[in-house]
């Protein structure tokens, strides 16, 4: 049960509470796959289940791709939340702690920030929305700014 | 009662996704036991608890409290391997609620994983007690119920 296969992106539905608990297990089992720790496969998983549940709640629903990251010097994991949702206008506000445009705690997308290495938003409003969140399984020093 | 497959960190139940249809408390084979101990109402959480079914618990300890009159509600997290800002909130609002029916709620059992995303998430439920294990929380309870009742 070696993880060196090269493993194609998968993608997932996002369409249902029980998809959410699909998509926990799926990128649970991916980081676990991956060499992940226990901790930061619990820090993915939140924040996929954080992310996963505004692409069903906010946008109306979409898709997730799980691509493992083989080819770095440590293994890695992406995850792209798609939707064709409403899109976000205000993203400074929508990344702001406590916001919320819903009954929601609004810890959402500041929270997973904070969960993951990389994380990026891609929104258009009237378009949809992608949220790509990046993770490795060793903390990789960052690069140095214009090296 | 019905344990579901193991929750340990590679412990995957077979592929169960498909559109809900649970009932109250269950579906897909998860269940939510609810046990009447004395005074205290034990909760125990365990794999993987869909939104729907977390508010249904929510309904669902907060009748059995106003109907029962018990005084203090465990719930017990030792087997849920993660709480995003959904389930906190839920957990969080059981507790409020369980306090307007003038019982106490202590969560027990959270594991260190989830406690450490927990913090860096955003979400401390500073509102909630906690205790380390079922035990130590019964133990919370009745002790309390000494010093004066509830105001
Ligand atoms: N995919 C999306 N499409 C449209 N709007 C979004 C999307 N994701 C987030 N937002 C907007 O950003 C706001 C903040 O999101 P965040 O997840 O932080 O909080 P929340 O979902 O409102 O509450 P919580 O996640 O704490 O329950 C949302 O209220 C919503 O307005
Ligand atoms: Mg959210």
């Amino acid at each position: 049960m070696r993880a060196s296969r090269h493993a194609a992106p998968a993608s997932l539905p996002i369409g249902s509470d029980a998809d959410l608990a699909w998509v926990r297990q799926q990128v649970r089992q991916a980081a676990a796959e991956l060499g992940f720790g226990l901790v930061q496969q619990t820090k993915l998983v939140t924040a996929a289940s954080e992310l996963a549940r505004n692409t069903l709640v906010h946008g109306g629903g979409g898709h997730v791709e799980i691509t493992p990251l083989n080819t770095g010097p440590s293994p890695g994991l992406r995850l792209a939340f798609v939707d064709a949702g409403p899109g976000i206008r205000d993203l400074d506000q929508a990344m702001t702690d406590g916001y919320t445009s819903g009954g929601g705690l609004g810890l959402g997308m500041s929270g997973s920030k904070r969960l993951v290495h990389e994380f990026e938003v891609d929104s258009r409003p009237g378009e949809g929305t992608t949220v790509t969140v990046t993770a490795w399984a060793t903390v990789v020093p960052p690069a140095r700014p214009g090296s | 009662m019905t344990g579901p497959s193991g929750n340990g960190p590679a412990g995957f139940g077979p592929p169960i996704a498909g559109p809900s249809g649970a009932g109250p408390m269950g579906g897909h084979g998860f269940t939510v036991p609810v046990l009447r101990l004395g005074d205290i109402l034990l909760v125990t959480l365990q794999g993987e608890l869909h939104d729907g079914m977390a508010e249904q618990l929510q309904q669902d300890i907060t009748e059995r409290i106003a109907h029962t009159r018990v005084t203090g509600v465990v719930i017990d997290i030792s087997g849920v391997d993660i709480v995003d800002s959904f389930l906190g909130r839920v957990l969080a609002e059981i507790a409020a609620g369980a306090g307007l029916l003038a019982a106490r709620t202590v969560l027990a059992g959270m594991r260190p994983a989830v406690a450490i995303t927990l913090v860096e998430l955003g979400l401390t439920l500073a509102g909630l007690r906690t205790a380390l294990d079922v035990e130590r929380a019964m133990e919370m309870l009745t002790a309390g119920e000494q010093d004066g009742g509830s105001p």
